[in-house]
């Protein structure tokens, strides 16, 4: 009854290092698809970051933070070191808060990633207003929140190697 | 030393550390790239590692655009076809009488002795997607320095001008757009010959002439053209008309909006133009425009004025 199926508390499987490589891969990608709307599409490698600094705090961290944000600056073309400041502060965010998010539902979990996601862009917003550049209006607040919502999917997903088939065996402790 | 943990504990320097470390890399990276440009070499190879990631996500795009092409009706495209032979009609006219006007200025320009200007070189390209920063206004097109694209060259389409080439990969390239709000071009007025610079105003999607003082001679409707006189725009083409002009007596300049000429944030196919600068050096003259500190330029010109006489 406890193992309900969202949970921190369900028995999961050690992760392999290859989910983690291929959800940072097929995330990058997402981000790399021709958007119409820059401004309303969530930002998939955030997302996937918090996932895995919540969930591993001492596999994903800072430094595959940093190293992402670089790899997003190069590709999208924009100032070095943008989104490598703000994916590392996200990172630091998430390991911090990691044990309590565990401990909410799903939908409440929902909403401190949308606090750490708007937090992040307002760190690359700030970076680039400093820069020089022009605000381009209140939109890129909307992907974080859209972000937020994928949250559950993304959780399911991600979580999905790591469940192990459930069998109910009266006898066991666990 | 008496009671540190055993190895199995050891998590590495804790967050905060951490933290600090990579945030001062982060800004190390940021002055670097903002104030000096010093990270263009490590921007090319994080760039080309994730080369392949971007060729497999324009893959979808690309197939669907194919796929409909493949079943666009037969209406459609004789319809299209019309289109374009009565367009062909027109612009051919045009062009006779085009290379009949070239033919009589270059023999002006030989009679008067000017260097005879060198015809430009061209090639089209098509508009990939949209830069995926929402602080500026890029699109990335599907030539790049493997097709002899350079950074600087100006970019047009069938209508006027559109931006220029800022950065360059293998195969692709990024144009800012005329709207960006740090890229400027110099205009003249084609009514009376008077000659700005226009900048981009951002998110509007407009231009605007800076530093124009609020009695200039110009008023709405005015359409203006490239200047040439920089040395990348070649001279004459299209760039924006004069959308509103307002004059306050308040204020040394006039606040004047205008209007693109080409369709700088819609339409899919470019031309692409062979840098001028790059054939002929622009003169020395150019110099002190364009750095920012006449200063150091000043002093050798000093010293020429002093050797010659």
């Amino acid at each position: 009854m406890q193992l309900s199926d969202t949970s921190s508390q369900r028995i999961l499987l050690p992760v392999h290092a290859g989910t983690i490589l291929g959800s940072f891969a097929l995330a990058l990608l997402a981000n790399f698809l021709p958007w119409n709307s820059v401004a309303l599409v969530p930002d998939f490698v955030a997302l996937v970051l918090v996932f895995w600094c919540v969930r591993q705090p001492r596999l994903v961290g800072l430094g595959a933070g940093w190293m992402m944000g670089l790899l997003i600056d190069a590709g999208n073309g924009v100032l070095m070191g943008q989104h490598a400041l703000a994916y590392s502060l996200l990172a630091f965010a998430s390991i911090t808060l990691s044990r309590r998010i565990l401990w909410f539902p799903l939908w409440s979990q929902a909403l401190h990633v949308m606090a750490l996601l708007l937090f992040a862009q307002a760190v690359s917003a700030l970076v680039r207003l400093a820069a020089g550049a022009e605000f381009p209006g209140w939109s890129i607040a909307i992907g974080p929140l859209i972000g937020a919502a994928l949250w559950p999917v993304v959780t399911t997903l991600l979580l999905m190697p790591q469940r192990r088939p459930v069998e109910i065996d009266e006898n066991r402790a666990i | 030393m008496e009671h540190s943990p055993p190895p199995f504990f050891n998590r590495g320097p804790a967050p905060l550390v951490r933290l600090a470390f990579f945030a001062s890399l982060s800004f190390a990276l940021l002055v670097l790239d903002a104030r000096f440009h010093y990270t263009e070499s490590l921007r090319g190879v994080l760039a080309l590692a994730v080369y392949p990631l971007q060729v497999v996500a324009t893959l979808p795009a690309a197939l669907g655009e194919r796929i409909s092409g493949y079943f666009a009706s037969q209406a459609q495209l004789r319809d299209e076809n019309t289109g374009l032979r009565a367009k062909l009609l027109d612009t051919s006219q045009r062009a006779q009488r085009y290379e009949a006007a070239r033919a009589e200025a270059g023999q002006l320009r030989r009679l008067i002795g000017a260097a005879e200007r060198l015809p430009l070189k061209s090639q089209p390209a098509e508009i990939l997607y949209n830069g995926r920063d929402p602080y500026s206004r890029k699109v990335i097109i599907d030539k790049g320095s493997q097709n002899g694209v350079r950074a600087g060259s100006p970019v047009l389409d069938e209508a006027g001008v559109i931006g220029q080439v800022t950065r360059t990969h293998a195969l692709a390239a990024e144009v800012t757009l005329l709207t960006d709000k740090d890229q400027a071009i110099p205009v003249q007025v084609v009514r009376n010959g008077l000659r700005a610079v226009a900048f981009g105003a951002g998110t509007s999607g407009m231009l605007e002439l800076r530093f124009m003082a609020s009695n200039a001679e110009i008023q709405n409707g005015d359409s203006l053209v490239t200047s040439g006189i920089d040395g990348t725009y070649p001279p004459g083409i299209p760039v924006a008309t004069v959308a509103r002009v307002e004059r306050d007596a308040a204020y040394a300049f006039a606040r004047i909006v205008c209007q693109p000429a080409a369709g700088v944030e819609s339409g899919r196919y470019v031309l692409v133009l062979e840098n001028e600068a790059r054939q002929a050096p622009p003169p020395e003259e150019a110099g002190p425009e364009r750095d920012k500190r006449p200063g150091k330029i000043r002093k050798p010109r000093r010293k020429d004025g002093e050797s010659s006489p």
